[in-house]
């Protein structure tokens, strides 16, 4: 299935829906097809067409340029196929995605992969706050699948993440892995404040002790975890970071946090 | 057909169809996955008493286990999925779980998956933790030397158990070396286990007994000491019979098997004491998989 490419005719001043903009809803359609489909453009309606130079192609990837920030839910509820974003991607990158593959070479904006159910999210530049995390009132966040973010994350990443891996190889802002529920986030650089807070399962890996843990953490100490060289083979084929290779299976280890179960746990691998 | 003055009888093996899954324990080196593997295919001879047949298939080196450990693959064999998943479940329970540093893994891929670790994480008592890598779940169980490790899940295949041949001796001690000789070339082989204590049995048994509790009892027709009391199979020349019990994945592994366990007793041969080469069956009644010994050595 060939698949178009969106191109922005001018810079934009509101923010744009492009939720219509997923494989399985545009693969069939035509070029001028496509440019009638009326998107959001701040509190209008305008059609495709007069915001995007569209072109087919014969590649099977549907491919966005964009040097904007305000493409918000690119890949929303996305069932399969695949989206290159050529710069940056807005709020809402791949939420609630069920397969598929998303990569940006930018930065992208706020919540990206939030309600994720499946799927792969490639971000190589940075990701803005609650990567992973929950749609406002859901009680769940990312539920599957896999993000890597080559750049920083912000703050709140995996916040009430359920399930998946989030690879973020630089720094998290603060509040990461906040209320987390299950699943696996490996932050290679620094967490920033409060990480963990009211985390109630899951595990945070990361190469340095956050920049405060909260009270209701507790050392566990120094252990040998064999699921860490599993976890290596899989963060290996996510992404070749030499920070993966220093993974071993020593780690020092934090439980909690206290006031909510505790059942979570920070480990810091030791090099 | 004479192999080295050993003849190969004009008969065959009759084998069954039967269930069977793969795992793999690793541990802190090899004796210990040794111990575990070993300890979880103990009392796993035969169906009839054990309600399993097992044994290990092979060692593994560091690079052919998952967590990058020594460690050893373990076949197991039953007569129904269900059967298996029972007595998986329970020796994994009591002999994997229970074993200093092991880890439990699942050996092979399929549709018909059966719990491995799915209920064993309830030992963690609320404290064991998921962790979803790749396709595949797994259960990290608390223990007293740090974390059991354990696949959720394990698939299963049909397969082919009670591929057999006997051999036949002038005394006790050549028909032993013989077996040994075959034994030491059949486990170099993959996707096969002889279940028996050594890989090899002296309790031979025919279907059904004069006491009717007992659905199976001596195979008096091989049985040097009711020779010339029953309908024996053996002239005066054979002093002792021992048999080989071949399970496999396929009956292609179980004919290879066979041939390479012939094989190895026949290059012994008639100078060894080794006279005859026959195999056990029901008459072809019983089992869907027949090894006709010439055909297999052909």
């Amino acid at each position: 299935m060939s698949m178009p490419t969106l191109k922005l005719r001018n810079a934009i001043n509101r923010r744009i829906d492009m939720s219509s903009f997923i494989p399985e809803l545009i693969g069939s359609k035509s070029a001028d097809e496509i440019a009638r489909i009326p998107l959001w453009y701040g509190n209008r309606q305008v059609e495709t067409g007069e915001l995007f130079e569209i072109n087919d192609s014969t590649s099977e990837t549907l491919l966005i340029h964009s040097d904007s920030n305000k493409l918000d839910r690119i890949g929303a509820n996305m069932a399969g196929g695949s989206i290159f974003v050529e710069g940056n991607a807005g709020a809402y990158l791949g939420c609630a995605m069920r397969s598929g593959v998303i990569k940006v070479t930018g930065d992208t904006g706020l919540a990206a992969g939030c309600a994720m159910r499946a799927g792969e999210l490639t971000i190589d530049g940075n990701a803005g706050d609650f990567l992973g995390g929950a749609l406002t009132g859901e009680r769940q966040g990312m539920r599957g699948g896999r993000i890597l973010v080559k750049g920083n994350a912000g703050d709140r990443a995996g916040d009430l993440m359920r399930r998946g891996t989030i690879l973020i190889a630089g720094d998290s802002g603060d509040y990461c892995a906040s209320r987390m529920v299950a699943g696996t986030i490996v932050v290679a650089g620094q967490c920033g404040r409060h990480t963990g807070t009211a985390m109630h399962r899951g595990t945070l890996i990361t190469s340095d002790k956050p920049a405060s843990l909260p009270a209701t953490f507790n050392s566990n100490g120094t252990h040998s975890l064999s699921f860490l060289s599993l976890l290596k083979k899989q963060l290996a084929s996510m992404a070749d970071l030499s920070a993966i290779s220093e993974i071993g299976t020593e780690v020092e280890r934090w439980v909690g946090d206290l006031s909510c179960d505790g059942k979570g746990e920070i480990l810091i691998w030791q090099r | 057909m004479i192999i080295n003055g050993t003849e190969i009888e004009e008969t065959f093996a009759e084998a069954f169809g039967m269930s069977a899954t793969r795992i793999i324990i690793t541990a802190i080196d090899t004796k210990w996955a040794r111990i575990a593997g070993e300890t979880m295919t103990g009392f796993a001879t035969s169906v009839i008493g054990c309600g399993v047949e097992a044994g290990i298939e092979a060692e593994l080196s560091p690079e052919q286990t998952p967590d990058g450990r020594h460690g050893v693959s373990v076949l197991l064999f039953a007569m129904s999925g269900k059967a298996l998943e029972k007595q998986l479940e329970t020796r994994a329970g009591q002999c994997v779980l229970t074993c200093p540093t092991t880890a439990l893994f699942a050996g092979m891929q399929g549709e018909k998956q059966i719990p491995l670790g799915k209920n064993l994480r309830f030992f963690g008592d609320g404290y064991q933790i998921s962790k979803q890598i790749g396709a595949s779940r797994y259960w990290r169980v608390p223990v007293m030397d740090g974390e059991f490790l354990c696949e959720e899940q394990v698939a299963r295949t049909s397969a082919v158990g009670g591929g057999n041949f006997l051999v036949l001796a002038e005394q006790q001690q050549q028909a032993l070396t013989a077996c040994e000789k075959a034994i030491a070339e059949m486990r170099k082989l993959p996707n096969v286990i002889m279940p028996f204590p050594g890989g090899i049995v002296r309790s031979g048994s025919k279907v059904g007994s004069k006491y009717k509790s007992l659905m199976a009892s001596t195979n008096d027709a091989y049985c040097p000491t009711l020779r010339g009391l029953v309908n024996s199979k053996l002239d005066q020349e054979i002093g002792a019979v021992l048999e080989i019990v071949i399970n496999g994945l396929t009956d292609d592994d179980v004919r290879q098997a066979t041939r390479i366990g012939i094989s190895a007793v026949c290059e012994l041969g008639a100078a060894a004491g080794i006279k005859r080469i026959s195999a056990g069956n029901y008459g072809g009644k019983l089992g869907q998989f027949h090894f006709h010994l010439r055909e297999v050595m052909a």
